[in-house]
């Protein structure tokens, strides 16, 4: 493993690092998570009703299929954006 | 060939495919059993978890839910796929590092009380058991349809083929099987919607159909719904009726129930790397994707093809005749789901004419009073037939009708079978071996699973006959628990520094106040009539049992929290367990375990 050749103190200091970085990620992914969903999809579907899509408007697109489609690219997002993460903080799996 | 024969044969093929695959690859011990998703690709990961968790609530009752209801049951959408976000970035990647099998185990170790881990492990049986409930419901209404028998010998007849292959056991963990049941769903559920979308739309996409135009009216396919639907007095299909506090709580207690049931969790603690584990939750999504962005397409389409067969010259011309429904080839489907009780009309008037239409908006009670209809002829239609039957409605050929009875059966027995095998392992590995008789024999061991799994499925059958509710609607109680016990206890076990106590306090406290406030609605233990409240008239202002578990989520973070504050802190190996789970370095050798 890489860490073993530096000290404990400083791995500790990495992951701490490592770890703040992972919740701002976090927090920034279920704030989209809550808006496309909690959001247009419910709460904010009034404000959404000037926009018309087929027959009806966006925020029952967001409730029925658009929310979905959101969810799906945010979690490719995450591993994709981990994965780089864990290199960058050097704590990957060899 | 009849109809009858062509079901046989396609349900036959199916299951024929299944065994000889699980026997082609049949998992050799305890360890190879749990083990099966290590080394398999994140996207055959994926599809065998799609397949696991898709069960008679997503294909044979959501998107009758969402064809009567409309916009307002969306909540059944966002909720069930929404989860997964939560899983992705909060639970899998850690639980992964952590590197066990089971959800009790991490809570057992994490909290460092066997107390703990009894307490999970009850958690998951209560959520289970009502889950199986809702999967018996949907069982009965597919054996029931294809035996053409009625409901309750459905319901029977679909107990013992659950048991037995619930005791076949093994076949279940190989992810082989379990991505052929994922390909045999899939098609059963999407091959009839590309049909109906073409004939309704001209769009062999369901999902674009559904905002597309439609053909025979040239109107966007949602406003001719919303018109003829409101035209018989029914509320429009696309707007916002429900209470919104009510309609954000049952979302969010779906989205944190999904995130917190074991049978789910536990396929992400065998992909061979934590990176794996996040990919694993996005492949998993992309293939209950498919279905779920079919479903909202296949509700809006069968409501229209149900509303153009009762009224075949338009809403303001005559209803459907008696004679008609009796001698037309394309009115057969309705004489055979009336075998099975779960459809049925009658001629109130008898002007031989089944008037189809809201006899409780008062609009159409004037409109009745005019042309001397006495009330809505179509008596009953369970919400749970409506994809089985879709097929038929839109006079498809009986090919599609055999895959789409196989896809049913596929969906319902698998998600059966699979919690019955859960059930059973919870009691006799983690409770009676765990804790009550750590002596006993392995043939003890075996023996108490049997009796656990007959039981729970004797449970389930009995409540079955008088569901709490339809399929998804039952399946949905589950959740609720599951997301006031399990998904906080685990979250706070990676994010906080939570202890022993404070985590038993908040599990125990978030499953009790759920499952009152679900009993008090449902009937104690879900027997009928011993409920004190109904979810039309709940307890607190419009909060109903279905969605609570957001509640007794909260219950449980808010109690966790404070017994924690005020009893000592964790020790310090589980300050260190807590750091090392949150860095995917060094998860290689956790496997070893």
């Amino acid at each position: 493993m890489a860490d073993q050749s530096t000290s404990a103190s400083s791995t500790a200091e990495a992951d701490k690092g490592y770890w703040q970085a992972n919740v701002r990620i976090i927090l920034i992914s279920l704030v989209i998570w809550a808006l496309v969903s909690f959001g247009f999809g419910i709460l904010l579907r009034p404000l959404l009703s000037g926009i018309s899509v087929g027959g009806t408007d966006l925020g029952f697109w967001f409730a029925q299929q658009g929310s979905i489609l959101v969810f799906l690219a945010l979690i490719f997002f995450y591993a994709w954006r981990m994965n780089k993460l864990d290199a960058e903080f050097g704590v990957e799996e060899e | 060939m009849d109809q009858f024969t062509i079901n046989l044969l396609f349900v036959g093929a199916s299951f024929a495919l299944y065994i000889g695959i699980a026997i082609w690859a049949r998992a050799g011990s305890t360890s190879e059993f749990y083990a099966a998703g290590r080394g398999v690709h994140p996207v055959t990961n994926g599809m065998a978890t799609a397949a696991d968790w898709m069960s008679a609530a997503s294909f044979i009752s959501m998107a009758g839910l969402i064809a009567f209801t409309g916009y307002d049951n969306s909540s059944f959408l966002m909720g069930w796929t929404g989860g997964y976000v939560l899983l992705a970035l909060l639970l899998a990647p850690y639980l992964r590092k952590f590197g066990k099998y089971t959800v009790s185990e991490f809570i057992g170790d994490r909290f460092y009380s066997p107390t703990a881990r009894v307490v999970a492990v009850i958690c998951l049986i209560v959520a289970s058991t009502t889950y199986v409930i809702g999967q018996m419901t949907g069982v009965g209404v597919a054996f029931g349809r294809f035996l053409e028998v009625s409901n309750t010998a459905g319901l029977l007849i679909g107990a013992c083929v659950v048991f037995a292959y619930a005791v076949f056991g093994g076949m279940k963990g190989v992810t082989y099987t379990q991505v052929a049941q994922y390909c045999v769903l899939i098609m059963a559920y999407t091959i009839p919607a590309v049909f109906i979308s073409l004939q309704l739309t001209g769009n062999p996409i369901p999902a674009l159909g559904l905002f597309g135009d439609h053909v025979a009216s040239g109107e966007p396919l949602l406003a001719k719904l919303d018109a003829i639907v409101t035209e018989l007095g029914f509320k429009e299909y696309t707007l916002h009726h429900a209470d919104t506090l009510n309609m954000v709580l049952f979302t969010l207690s779906l989205m944190i129930g999904t995130a917190g049931l074991h049978h789910v969790i536990m396929r992400f603690f065998t992909v061979p790397r934590v990176a794996d584990a996040r990919w694993s939750a996005g492949w998993t999504l992309v293939f209950i994707a498919l279905l779920y962005l079919t479903a909202p397409a296949v509700g809006a389409m069968a409501r229209l093809n149900i509303t153009d067969m009762m009224w075949p010259n338009g809403t303001d011309g005559e209803a459907v005749s008696v004679e008609m429904i009796e001698n037309e080839k394309r009115y057969d489907w309705m004489a055979t789901w009336q075998k099975t009780g779960l459809l049925d009309w009658e001629d109130k008037n008898g002007d031989g004419k089944i008037q189809y239409y809201n006899d409780k908006d008062a609009g159409m009670q004037a409109k009745a009073a005019e042309n001397g209809w006495e009330g809505n002829e179509l008596t009953k239609f369970n919400r749970d037939i409506l994809v089985l039957a879709n097929p038929e409605i839109a006079n498809l050929p009986s090919w599609v009708i055999g895959l789409v009875a196989a896809g049913g059966l596929a969906a319902a027995l698998s998600t059966a079978a699979g919690l019955l095998l859960a059930i059973s392992s919870a009691v006799s590995h983690d409770l009676i071996k765990g804790s009550i008789n750590p002596q006993i024999s392995e043939k003890g061991e075996l023996l108490s699973a049997r009796i656990a799994m007959a039981v729970a499925i004797g449970v389930a059958t009995y409540l079955g006959l008088n569901p709490p509710g339809f399929a998804a609607q039952t399946v949905a109680l589950a959740f609720g628990l599951a997301a006031a016990s399990i998904f906080p206890a685990l979250m706070m076990g990676i994010f906080t520094k939570v202890n022993n106590k404070g985590a038993v306090a908040g599990m125990l406290s978030g499953l009790i106040v759920t499952l009152i406030y679900i009993f008090l609605h449902k009937g104690w233990l879900f027997i009928p009539d011993t409920n004190s409240f109904t979810d039309a008239d709940p307890l607190l202002g419009t909060i109903k049992s279905t969605s609570f578990g957001a509640v007794g989520a909260l219950v449980n973070f808010t109690v966790a929290y404070f017994v924690s504050k005020s009893s000592e802190a964790i020790p310090a190996e589980i300050e260190e367990l807590v750091e090392s789970v949150r860095v995917p370095r060094g998860a290689g050798a956790a496997q070893d375990h």
